[in-house]
């Protein structure tokens, strides 16, 4: 028996500590990622153009809710403040101060860190649903802040000054929509190599624990609330890189639209849909709603905001009845009950 | 042997209940120290004001000579006690070394350390075999010695546990019996929540024996069984030592 043991022990420790992906797996990345880099060339099409980079904006931001909720088990209804402020932040030091996107992109992601440091020390601690609620409220309060604000335009917005000098530098890019793309892939493919990382560190298994079971988590020496501070201060740096580069890209920034619940719910909805607390989830939900929200405001014109709100409810619906833990779920297990570790 | 946990009148109430009335005992160095009492003694609750789960009325808590009273959990858990809990607390979502890796990231930052020392305790309790298994698909014995496994991963000085032979059957309680003997002779010092009479009279170098929140015994398992306080608390039907 203890030579079994042994043997056995030998056999585990001797196991690859992140499983080989299976071959299909391989296969379907390379060919995922060679159809994204190829896109613009395939679909040429400016509106082909316009949906893959929201979706790519979305699938981000998706992935920012889905650090602080589906790891963290915090569930955020504000992170529309964070895409706001990324905006706002890029486009004022642009508009006021001449500078590029670039700095502001990254003052954004400070700005948005700080934020969440102030709305997650006090509301983090608490269980239960305050940090839910407490979120809601300051995100509509933050808008409101932002719509009576003069010195950004107050509620008409601000429009981020042309530039036609420098497209790089400036982040503007009057004949194409190409780059932008380019630019929401690559931020995008930077979100989910974070948190892919993220999953495979002590942050990330920390995270996942505290999440489950926050008592045996704080037993097991983790400080619980200044992991959760962390986990959000790193999603509002996600959103805000979301929200720089969507302010970039449209130019105009209407606070109404920055701020609004509907931004937070979406990309709670997304997540959701496609999978909380896994990788490609929130991916998958921003591929599924963005087209969905899209088409159906060309095909039912301006009321078609409220007839994607009821085709999402029937979504979330379905997969609350069908797969609580969302689509991904159903693969995604498979795969780790037949390779040891998450993949 | 030398004094590794010192307990002086620890008291705990809710609103006009008092769960721990002035309780004060002690836990020497590679000691095995079992708390008995019937339902709603107060065990529970000294674990939870020892390991900082609550917040205490009265009285101290000495690790080493070193005051912990009020600390948080997670910062008496890095001092080097560990726990388990009466109702069992794996992460669900999480594979049977996941959960163990957890615990031993207390100590290491280094994914395949905290992997292989994780291994490394799944062989002790033997649950290898379950390893890729989610922990929501364990029986309650293997969740138990799961929580074991990741308590024991975080290599504390003390570990404190809370009914391991509670609601599994009379072959899983002789191994678990083993396993925490076996803990002695690694030299970690244990307190031990025990409902099993025989089980504690076999394990306990010292018992502490509660009954409505108050200590009504503390010595050698001989001395508490024959203490007439503990016979009437069990109604007479203390068991001979088997």
């Amino acid at each position: 028996m203890p030579g079994d043991h042994a043997r056995m022990l030998e056999a585990a420790r001797g196991e690859r500590l992140w499983p080989r992906a299976p071959l299909w797996m391989v296969a379907l990345g390379a060919a995922g990622s060679v159809l994204l880099l190829a896109y613009p060339f395939i679909f040429k099409a400016s509106f082909s153009h316009h949906m893959m980079i929201l979706i790519l904006l979305y699938a981000l931001m998706a992935q920012s809710w889905n650090v602080v909720a589906g790891f963290s088990g915090q569930i955020s209804l504000g992170h529309a403040i964070f895409f706001g402020i990324g905006a706002y932040s890029s486009t004022v030091l642009f508009a006021k101060y001449g500078l590029t996107p670039w700095a502001g992109l990254l003052v954004g992601m400070l700005l948005s860190a700080l934020a969440a440091v102030a709305i997650g020390v006090p509301t983090l601690r608490l269980r239960g649903h305050y940090f839910a609620i407490a979120t809601l409220l300051i995100g509509s309060s933050v808008q409101i802040v932002f719509q009576r604000w003069d010195w950004v335009g107050a509620a008409s917005g601000l429009y981020v000054p042309i530039d036609r000098t420098s497209p790089w530098f400036y982040l503007q890019f009057h004949t194409s929509k190409v780059p932008y793309y380019y630019l929401a892939l690559a931020a995008a493919a930077a979100g989910y190599l974070l948190v892919w990382k993220l999953r495979r560190s002590r942050f990330g298994f920390r995270l996942q624990a505290l999440r489950d079971e926050p008592e045996a988590a704080a037993s097991l020496g983790i400080a619980i609330a200044r992991h959760k501070v962390l986990a959000f201060m790193i999603s509002a740096a996600m959103m805000s890189v979301a929200g720089t580069f969507y302010g970039q890209y449209v130019l105009v920034l209407d606070p109404e639209r920055l701020f609004s619940v509907e931004i937070s719910i979406l990309v709670l909805l997304m997540t959701v849909l496609g999978g909380s607390g896994t990788l490609w989830g929130p991916a998958l939900g921003a591929a599924v709603l963005v087209p969905l929200s899209e088409y159906s405001r060309i095909w039912f014109g301006g009321t078609g905001r409220t007839i994607d709100l009821i085709i999402y409810g029937i979504l979330i619906l379905l997969v609350c009845m069908w797969r609580p833990s969302g689509i991904l779920s159903l693969f995604e297990e498979r795969i780790r009950r037949r390779a040891g570790v998450t993949p | 042997m030398s004094l590794l946990l010192d307990v002086q009148g620890v008291t705990k109430r809710y609103g006009g209940l008092t769960a721990n009335a002035d309780i004060t005992f002690d836990v020497n160095e590679g000691e095995i120290v079992g708390i008995i009492g019937p339902n709603g003694a107060g065990k529970s609750t000294l674990f939870d004001l020892i390991t900082g789960f609550q917040p205490l009325d009265a009285g101290r808590v000495l690790l080493g000579g070193r005051d912990i009273t009020g600390l948080r959990p997670d910062r008496i858990s890095r001092l080097g006690v560990a726990r388990t809990f009466q109702k069992l607390k794996p992460f669900p979502d999480l594979t049977v070394t996941e959960n163990v890796i957890v615990g031993a990231l207390a100590h290491t930052a280094d994914m395949r350390t905290a992997r292989d020392q994780a291994l490394e305790q799944l062989a002790f309790v033997d649950l290898l075999e379950k390893r890729n298994n989610f922990a929501r698909e364990l029986s309650t014995g293997q969740r138990k010695r799961l929580e074991l496994a990741r308590a024991l991963a975080m290599s504390p000085r003390l570990i404190l546990m809370d009914e391991v032979t509670g609601g599994v059957d009379q072959r899983t309680i002789s191994g678990l019996i083993d396993l925490v003997l076996a803990l002695k002779t690694r030299g970690l010092t244990i307190v031990t929540i025990e409902h099993n009479m025989q089980v504690i009279m076999r394990l306990a170098d010292r018992i502490l024996a509660l009954h409505a929140g108050r200590r009504i015994a503390f010595g050698v398992p001989e001395e508490v069984r024959r203490e007439p306080a503990v016979v009437d608390a069990y109604l007479g039907t203390v068991p001979d030592a088997a």
